[in-house]
């Protein structure tokens, strides 16, 4: 079979190994453990708290709502008294407002979202509208509320809605695992896209790392015209939003601009089975799928866990780690978060849990580049790290913006390649902000992110 | 919970790293400098010349690196590199003081005060060279510089051995410079002995067949990329079949100067030093490309029988400019307005 892909790209090792084949396990909080949720987990205004210490909250109750357009409502995910409301820290390593609740272990279910289940003879309008109360973000990382995506505007003509089944992050197979399990909860969820968009193809995105996913979803598609199964070859980073659009349908998103602009919506599995939870049952978004794995965890697992346990609470549910980790990530290890305490929730967009051991964790020391240009040869945007590099170091703006670095989508992929370790990505993630600034003060620019 | 380590993405790199890639080249470059060392004459003088120039590099770059307080870095192997190429670059007669006197132009002006790895515009081990050319031309390339291979006559047909005989112990002249002065027209024993290394030349230059290799593995590692050296080398032919020594469309002649010279150690190995090439896919096609007119332009109608290294030389400098007006199209390019 013929795989697609993008130009350029790396080929980091995957380590899915690790927890690919372990199925996954439903793991619920003890009786009276804590259960922290955070009012902002997606990208947009954070939510106001609905309710207040010592009230008893259920299960899919709502607890935190904004009036923003760009903002997403969050639930409780277990049923139990509130213990406090106040700032916690969170896996971003920032303090943010959060409702605690002491899981009482009943699991008293609050009344579902009003559905009639039947998503072929419901608007538009209800569709959305049920998407935006379940509160569903990108769950693949981003969180970026979903019914402002599948709201794209009268001008965009959408003819593709491509579900992100890439997993090109090393290590994470949670997405793997549910198209293996759960393979079926997916297809509904890009059946009730493919409504919003009359007309307009399905198309599942996976890596050929995947076959017996790749086989599932295949099998689960074959009777369905508009929906086709995509195989992809394995390369990082396949799985962020223009790559993937490009291996599909070969079509450049233009710099600047969203997907929308070539006429496709991009969700990631995660997010895809949770509107068909939403849509057809009612369901909000109170649970996900979490990989927890690495070289220094005893038993690499896949859990489905309520939404606020602690990441310290997986580690151990997965048999604790062999030695002290030196490193714990939250998501994969190109581009997650690396944090300083495990004692934070697991949120909306909380893929995985990677605990790395001292020696893979070390930072090797920067030397000179040696102009290999093998940055520039595996670059994805087509960009020239060596040069942005080293306008940053120079504290060159207009050059820096001269070489495009504002279009980098910091993957990672230059810093995982130089052979002189060189902090490329690093250098320009923290410039690009500065050049994003200075573009806007100009009002020349035209970011999204 | 023990003190996590806390760093910016991406937590994982590449196994690569500039000590295996400069090893790359070293196990590349081995070959051909055992079989220049073997088939040339004076094989002890050769020995003795590429060890004193390696040593001399490395010495060179640790010290200078120490004197400027530098973290010493001649782990990185490069100036090991630097210090093979060089030698390579050498006539197998050369008095052992010439490898220092190269070392230290090589390391100390063209590669270190512009900042060391990865900073010097052009060829360090070429700019050592060409310095040796400029100061001691009588040994660099005199009429006893280079005397003839071992085993001249060997593989050669009658004719060849009949020269054998006239030049026993005396000098001898390299392929290109007999026929920068007239020489006959060639015969495939030419082509053959010029491609087993089996003629006069630098230290390193004269074994094609193994020079390829290398640069086939240095490919095959992802070392270097096909650009350069295909580019160069297809030039080169391409020019010589049109504007060749005996006119135009002289197959012979045209592959004759393939294996001639140092074209093969050149376009392999010193065009691509990643410091002094463009990192441009397009750029790197138009360094092989002006590589390889210069070259051809010098060998028929300059004063040198050899153009290679000024060649490369020349377009060191025009690196600069060629990665800016190169840069790759980057995704979802818009047009400017």
């Amino acid at each position: 079979m013929e795989l697609k892909t993008f130009k350029r790209g790396v080929h980091p090792h995957d380590g899915k190994e690790l927890s690919n084949k372990a199925a996954i396990q439903v793991l619920n909080p003890e009786v009276g453990e804590l259960i922290t949720i955070p009012m902002s987990q997606h990208i947009g205004a954070p939510c106001d708290a609905l309710v207040k210490v010592n009230e008893r909250v259920l299960v899919g109750q709502k607890i935190g709502e904004s009036s923003a357009f760009v903002s997403s409502p969050v639930h409780a995910t277990v049923s139990g008294k509130v213990t406090a409301v106040k700032a916690a820290l969170t896996p971003g390593g920032t303090m943010v407002n959060s409702v605690t609740i002491e899981n009482d272990g009943e699991y008293e279910a609050a009344p579902p979202l009003e559905t009639s289940g039947d998503y072929k003879n419901m608007s538009n309008e209800e569709i959305i509208g049920l998407v935006k109360a379940a509160g569903i973000v990108g769950m693949g990382g981003a969180g970026f509320p979903t019914q402002v995506k599948l709201s794209p505007g009268p001008d965009s003509k959408i003819t593709d809605i491509i579900v992100n089944a890439a997993e090109c992050e090393p290590y994470l197979t949670c997405d793997h695992r549910c198209m293996v399990e759960r393979g079926e909860e997916l297809v509904e969820g890009l059946k009730i896209m493919l409504k919003l968009f009359p007309g307009s193809k399905g198309h599942i995105g996976i890596e050929a790392n995947k076959p017996d996913a790749i086989e599932n979803m295949t099998k689960l598609t074959s009777g369905i015209s508009d929906i086709s199964v995509v195989s992809l070859k394995c390369k990082y980073p396949q799985g962020s939003e223009k790559q993937l659009i490009d291996a599909v349908t070969g079509r450049q998103v233009p710099s600047g601009a969203l997907p929308a602009a070539v006429g496709c919506i991009v969700d990631n599995v995660a997010t895809v089975m949770v509107i068909k939870a939403a849509v057809i049952d009612g369901k909000p978004l109170t649970r996900r799928v979490v990989t927890v794995t690495g070289d220094a965890v005893n038993k690499p697992s896949n859990f489905e866990v309520p939404l606020g346990m602690t990441y310290q609470r997986l580690i151990d549910a997965a048999g604790g780690c062999k030695e002290d980790p030196a490193k714990v990530i939250s998501g994969g290890p190109m581009m997650g978060i690396a944090l300083f305490d495990t004692e934070v929730p697991v949120t909306k967009t909380t893929s995985g849990i990677l605990c790395i051991t001292k020696k893979a964790a070390e930072i090797p020391p920067e030397s000179n580049c040696i102009r290999c240009g093998k940055c520039v040869e595996h670059c994805p945007m087509g960009l020239m790290p060596l040069y942005l590099n080293s306008d940053t170091l120079a504290g060159d703006m207009d050059a820096f913006i001269a070489h495009h670095g504002v279009d980098c989508i910091e993957c990672g992929s230059c810093s995982f390649i130089c052979p002189a370790k060189r902090q490329l990505a690093q250098s320009i993630r923290v410039n690009k902000r500065a050049a994003m600034a200075v573009l806007r003060a100009k009002g020349g620019v035209n970011k999204n992110e | 919970m023990n003190k996590l380590v806390v760093s910016s993405t991406p937590h994982i790199r590449s196994n690569d790293s500039v000590q295996k890639i400069m090893l790359d080249v070293i196990i590349a470059l081995t070959p051909a400098c055992v079989a220049g060392i073997i088939l040339h004459d004076h094989s002890l003088n050769a020995l003795i010349t590429v060890a004193i120039s390696i040593i001399a590099c490395v010495l060179f770059e640790a010290g200078f690196q120490k004197l400027a307080k530098q973290t010493v870095a001649v782990s990185d192997l490069s100036a090991v590199v630097t210090g093979l190429l060089l030698a390579m670059n050498l006539p197998e007669t050369s008095p052992f003081w010439m490898p220092i006197v190269g070392a230290f132009f090589s390391i100390i002006v063209a590669k270190q005060v512009f900042g060391g790895l990865g900073q010097n515009f052009i060829n360090p081990a070429l700019a050592g060279r060409a310095f040796l050319l400029a100061a001691y031309p009588t040994n660099m390339t005199g009429s006893s510089a280079f005397t003839a291979p071992r085993f001249l006559g060997a593989v050669g047909d009658a004719a060849t051995s009949a020269t054998s005989a006239a030049a026993d112990a005396a000098t001898y002249a390299t392929p290109l410079t007999t026929l920068k002065e007239g020489g006959a027209a060639i015969t495939s024993s030419d082509i053959i002995n010029g491609f087993i290394g089996n003629v006069g030349g630098t230290i390193g230059e004269t074994c094609a067949v193994f020079l390829i290799l290398g640069g086939i593995y240095l490919m095959v590692r992802k070392v270097i990329s096909w650009r350069i050296p295909v580019v160069y080398i297809a030039t080169v032919f391409i020019f010589m079949l049109i504007f060749g020594r005996n006119g135009a469309g002289d197959f012979m002649g045209a592959i004759n100067e393939l294996v001639a010279g140092g074209l093969m150690l050149g376009a392999f190995f010193m065009a691509t030093d990643y410091a002094s090439s463009p990192v441009t896919p397009l750029g790197q096609i138009i360094m092989g490309f002006g590589c390889g007119i210069l070259t051809s332009i010098i060998r028929l109608w300059g004063g040198y029988p050899e153009g290679v290294s000024y060649s490369i030389l020349l377009m060191n400098l025009c690196v600069p400019l060629i990665d800016r007006f190169t840069e790759p199209k980057i995704f979802g390019e818009v047009k400017k307005k």
